[in-house]
């Protein structure tokens, strides 16, 4: 059993030892330790070239990790979280995302952007945003987020590996979970979604910090005798449309689950998805559990209050089976 | 005013910027006919910076440059024909057909692109050098930007960052007077753009960016500089543009006396009158020069005519390395 945290240190390390292209650039990355303590003693390790506390710029120093990408290095960016990254969304949309092509193909941006998102520890309206949905938007990048400690390590491996520019995001709440873990497993392909929890009643599907709030709600669920399906995204661009298709085409239920804003979410793609391809195999109305539209309160029961959480999941897959 | 330089080099300057000009006219004349649409920048009045920056550099630097850069392209050498089926959306173009005039790149000739987001290139300019940084190449990388590019964050957060690292970046700014239609003193508080480099501590130095033999050799230090210390530099390039911001421009933003006194400084006027009166080059010579470029950007034309449009099937390709799909 490992932590989250230290499954990603773990591949950070192995990816610095293994190819010396690699660094990892970002703030606070280097004598802070990371602000999730991610990066803590690589300094020490790898020293100052390859560990790079950043100034406060998120634009520039992402766009100089897609220059270095463009002059054959490898570098990892951390964005502190999510919130700070819109900062540098200009980089992301207009640079990264768009070089291979607006250049005819000769030119590639192969960077590994990880940052922390989602809500949950009370830090209010400025430092909760869930926005996976801004960036599994647009062609040109590719999106993960991993739910797992196993799945932390493997995709930011397959990140660094890719040719294009690959954006990860990591659940706050979950750095520190811990799970099963094996360094020199060989990794499952990060594009394809996963089944943590089969079941034939109802699909629960869901990414990133949401997948525990699905697991917990399918166990609550198998005591009322309704057996759920835990769908784990895992990859948001792309999106593996075909994992739904067939799990709702044997469940014929769909919950999804997002921690984002329900309008335009990620959860609304999944469900148009549905509509549009599986429509004949659904038995019950799609439901989406996502946060309320408010900007996220501080106070604790404001915030619960607002995210998804396992009852109203619950509430939701008993609807959909019609015992609600 | 004096020449100080050889009849080989008078002649390379002056077959330089006579072929950015002869390239830019037949551009806005065949935009006039439709063969090149979407935004069309031209470059004209602003020749003797392109041609004296890129011959200030060695071939093995990289080049970042702006939405306005046929001029650069060129001279940097990718080939007339290219640029121009890239304007045309030709498959032969030097992007494909998927840049069109702003978005000129070649792998080739070190050349990181048109970038038309005003500011957008700076980072990634800084990050190519920290990457040749980090490889230990004795690179330089060198920053095109507008005066208008001075205005963003990321100006000033590339220079911060540039000088904090150390890293090999020669900062151009082609200061042309106007952000689109903003007169210089309109956008910037400080009258004078030298002064903001050095707060970062970056060295800062301007020249008189209508003489391309002062441009070239400003450059040529300051890359070298670079290349030396392994620290940026700035330059400004002090220019001004004859034609319009781009082929939507109606001009009411300056007068037509204003762009009548500047052409009286002309950068090709300048050179052909200084390199005749000192004797290094005749009256036959530019007529070569002329005759030269005529061929060269005719069948630039025709090689723009003859490329074939890129296949509809192949519209996705290039968004990722892989087909995704």
């Amino acid at each position: 059993m490992t932590t989250y945290r230290e499954a990603i240190r773990t591949a950070l390390r192995r990816l610095l030892l293994e190819d010396s292209r690699v660094f990892l650039m970002g703030e606070d990355v280097g004598r802070y330790g990371g602000a999730y303590a991610v990066s803590k003693g690589l300094l020490k390790e790898f020293g100052e070239e390859r560990i790079r506390d950043t100034p406060l710029c998120e634009s520039t120093f992402l766009g100089a990790g897609i220059g270095a990408a463009l002059g054959g290095m490898r570098p990892i960016v951390e964005v502190m979280t999510v919130n700070f990254s819109m900062l540098a969304l200009d980089q992301v949309v207009n640079n990264a995302a768009v070089m291979r092509h607006m250049s005819g193909g000769q030119f590639e941006v192969p960077i590994a952007v990880r940052m922390a998102t989602g809500a949950g520890k009370q830090i209010a309206a400025q430092h909760s945003h869930s926005l996976e949905n801004w960036y599994a938007y647009i062609p040109g990048i590719k999106v993960l987020a991993p739910a797992t400690a196993q799945d932390a390590h493997d995709m930011l491996l397959a990140a660094v590996e890719d040719p294009d520019p690959v954006f990860i995001f990591e659940h706050q709440m979950l750095y520190g979970i811990e799970g099963p873990f094996d360094p020199n497993a060989t990794p499952s392909s990060p594009w394809k979604a996963a089944v943590l929890h089969p079941g034939s009643d109802v699909s629960l599907i869901a990414y990133g910090g949401s997948v525990h709030k699905a697991l917990a709600a399918a166990e609550e669920l198998e005591k009322e005798g309704i057996s759920a399906e835990v769908i784990d995204l895992r990859s948001l661009r792309p999106l593996d449309r075909s994992a739904i298709i067939t799990s709702v085409s044997r469940t014929h239920r769909a919950v999804v689950i997002d921690e984002a804003w329900k309008t335009g979410s990620l959860a609304s793609e999944v469900s148009a998805t549905l509509a549009e391809e599986a429509f004949y195999e659904l038995d019950a109305p799609i439901a989406r559990v996502c946060t309320r539209e408010v900007p996220i309160p501080y106070a604790k029961h404001l915030e619960d209050a607002a995210l998804p959480q396992v009852p109203a999941i619950v509430e939701a897959a008993r609807r959909s089976v019609g015992s609600g | 005013m004096t020449v100080d330089i050889s009849r080989d080099h008078a002649l390379d300057l002056m077959l330089q910027m006579l072929r950015i000009r002869r390239l830019e006219e037949k551009s806005a004349e065949l935009y006039a006919k439709q063969k090149i649409r979407g935004f069309l920048h031209l470059y004209i009045g602003e020749e003797a910076v392109g041609v004296g920056a890129m011959r200030g550099l060695r071939d093995d630097d990289n080049v970042v440059a702006t939405y306005r850069e046929h001029g650069h392209a060129l001279v940097r050498g990718i080939p007339a024909g290219e640029i121009m089926a890239e304007m045309y959306g030709k498959a032969n173009g030097c992007s494909g057909g998927r840049g069109g005039s702003m978005h000129l790149f070649s792998v080739e000739r070190r050349f990181y692109g048109g970038h038309a987001i005003v500011g957008g290139g700076l980072p990634i300019a800084v990050g190519l050098a920290l990457a040749d940084k980090m490889k230990g190449e004795s690179r330089v990388t060198a920053c095109f930007f507008g005066d208008g590019a001075t205005d963003e964050g990321e100006f000033h957060e590339s220079l911060n960052l540039a000088a904090l690292w150390k890293l090999p970046v020669l900062f151009l700014c082609e200061n042309n007077r106007y952000a689109m239609g903003t007169a210089f003193k309109r956008h910037v508080s400080d009258d004078d753009i030298v002064n903001n480099p050095p707060a970062y501590g970056v060295h800062s130095e301007t020249v008189d960016g209508m003489d391309v033999v002062a441009v070239e050799r400003v450059v040529h230090n300051a890359a070298e500089s670079v290349r030396e210390t392994g620290e940026p530099r700035f330059v400004e390039l002090r220019t001004y543009r004859f034609r319009a911001h781009s082929m939507y421009d109606a001009e009411l933003y300056r007068s037509k006396a204003e762009v009548e006194e500047w052409k009286k400084l002309d950068p090709i006027e300048q050179l052909k009158d200084r390199a005749l009166a000192a004797g290094l080059i005749t009256g036959a010579d530019i007529e070569a020069i002329e005759r030269e470029v005529a061929r060269e950007i005719e069948e630039a034309v025709e090689f723009a005519e003859q490329g074939a449009w890129e296949s509809i099937g192949d519209l996705a390709r290039h968004t990722y390395a892989r087909d995704l799909s």
